[in-house]
């Protein structure tokens, strides 16, 4: 009889002649993650990558009791929300690991950005990343009509609208969104598709480029670190930071439970296009310093429509966003950059300040 | 000699690669083609409907009072004015097509998606609405409500 051992090791090898187990294993035991005083910050992308994966599993789990048709999708909910054993846990969850996974996501990216950790050679590893951010913004205004919900509806009536103001070929795209010229029952359906389809093959694809090329150019230090200390400290990814990242995972999903049973996910009233918008409606609070934004701007700015500067506005920002590892010069040669630090926190207390204001402004004024 | 020769296989492999560029072109755009236009959504009829008559009655309308009804495939607001006139505009605010509503303690019309205030005659007078809400013609037979776009 084999020992446990044994039959392992004959396991091993039989893959390892077939994929190359031990080449992998080279890889990983290669693998080394800087320590310095900035180390905390490369737990973020782990962290958003486990929230992904939980909202995979719990978004798999809705599909099977889901309808996507406006007939029976706030129906669904219902019944899955008060019928269907641990349904409000599965959606809650869903429902609070998305709003966290944009939120560790956001923290991921500023802490890049200030860290200078885009400098060459990882402008690519830049744009995935922010290619990622945009459809993680897709799924969230996507996933946020699907409940076919008061709130919901009239988000999206308006998410589109803010569509059909961009120059030119705004109204083609918001009839394209919305699969015709009204949120209607065909617009749940695209949603729906949109979401659970078309959004998880690109970002199967867009994330595989984004891990592939962090896996390849291994962790930035930063290069205010990077100049001062005199012998460069690392840990193994294998298994000391793995195992740092599972204590957070596990943290994560701690505060994910607690949140789903202490803060359950509400569903409100059903949709009817024949109702006026309620009062206090909000989109989901990542893009409430973009709405409170439009809501501040004027009617009309040097004879152009209020929405559609700010549509502007915003597209120039997010291409401005987009580009920053081929403006930022100085870091590129290696220089300190105070401006790009200077611009990365003022976008920073620009978005906390207008998301402020619109938690806790009075409904009319 | 091997220079013509060689010259001619040039051009004869420029003609090939772009043969099969262009055939491959071909091929993707009519793949793209039919796939781009089954994505646009069909034209859908535009709602005909050039008057409706409400399911209310005259004496259920409350002076300072507001309520949606549906006009064609979209919503329309009734109003009855504190003076106890009758009026009725397109209920979609015209900044970014929310749903408007009465209210009666501020005596006119609110959008409460981004605060956009009308006044009893449909002005945008506070907020981003850049333009009036469309004015419809009340007509009132008997008990009976009839809505009707302008002439």
């Amino acid at each position: 009889m084999a020992t446990p051992d044994r039959r392992q090791g004959g396991v091993w090898q039989w893959l390892d002649e077939r994929i190359g187990l031990a080449d992998l294993a080279k890889l990983a035991r290669k693998k080394e993650v800087p320590v310095h005083r900035h180390s905390i910050w490369y737990y973020l992308g782990g962290m958003t990558l486990f929230l992904l994966m939980v909202q995979v599993t719990t978004g798999i789990l809705l599909l099977l009791y889901y309808r996507p048709s406006a007939e029976e999708a706030y129906e669904s909910v219902q019944f899955l929300m008060a019928e269907v054993q641990f349904g409000w846990l599965i959606r809650s969850i869903h429902s609070w690991a998305a709003n966290l996974m944009i939120f560790t996501l956001f923290v991921h990216l500023f802490s890049v950005w200030l860290l200078k950790a885009y400098r060459p050679p990882r402008e690519l590893t830049w744009l995935s990343g922010m290619g990622l951010l945009g459809l993680a913004l897709g799924f969230g205004f996507t996933g946020y009509l699907l409940p076919w919900n008061e709130l919901a509806y009239f988000a999206t009536k308006v998410g589109t609208e803010i569509t059909g103001a961009v120059p030119v070929v705004g109204s083609f795209l918001g009839r394209l969104l919305r699969g015709g010229d009204e949120v209607t029952g065909a617009t749940l359906t695209r949603f729906y598709g949109i979401h659970v389809a078309i959004l998880p093959a690109l970002t199967v694809f867009l994330l595989g480029l984004h891990l592939f090329l962090v896996q390849r150019h291994g962790m930035s230090v930063p290069p205010n670190v990077e100049g001062h200390q005199a012998a460069r400290r690392v840990m193994p990814f294998v298994p000391n930071f793995l195992l740092r990242d599972l204590v957070g995972w596990l943290s994560a999903l701690a505060i994910l439970a607690a949140l789903a049973a202490y803060y359950p996910a509400e569903l409100g009233q059903k949709a009817d296009p024949f109702a006026s918008a309620p009062v206090g409606i909000k989109p989901e609070w990542y893009f409430m310093f973009m709405f409170k934004t439009l809501k501040y701007l004027p009617a009309s700015i040097l004879g152009i429509e209020g929405e559609i500067v700010g549509v502007i506005g915003f597209g120039l920002g997010g291409l401005f966003l987009l580009l920053v590892p081929f403006l930022d010069r100085r870091t590129a040669r290696g220089e300190p950059s105070h401006l790009f630090t200077m611009i990365g926190i003022m976008v920073i207390v620009y978005m906390i300040v207008l998301t402020y204001l619109g938690y806790t402004e009075v409904a009319t004024q | 000699m091997t220079e013509q020769v060689l010259a001619r296989d040039a051009s004869r492999r420029k003609f090939i690669n772009w043969f099969l560029a262009t055939s491959a072109g071909a091929f993707f755009l009519s793949v793209l083609y039919p796939i781009a236009r089954y994505l646009i959504p069909p034209q859908a009829g535009e709602s005909t409907a050039a008057s409706v008559t409400l399911p209310i009655k005259l004496a259920d309308v409350k002076p300072n009072s507001g309520q949606i009804f549906k006009f064609g495939n979209r919503p329309a607001i009734l109003i009855r004015t504190p003076a106890g006139e009758l009026r009725a505009f397109s209920a979609v605010c015209t900044h970014l097509n929310c749903t408007v509503q009465y209210r009666s303690d501020l005596t006119h019309i609110w959008c409460a998606c981004h605060n956009g205030h009308f006044d009893l005659n449909g002005q945008n007078i506070a907020g981003p609405p850049p333009r009036p809400l469309d004015q419809y013609v009340v007509n009132v037979r008997g008990e009976q409500i009839v809505i009707s776009k302008g002439a």
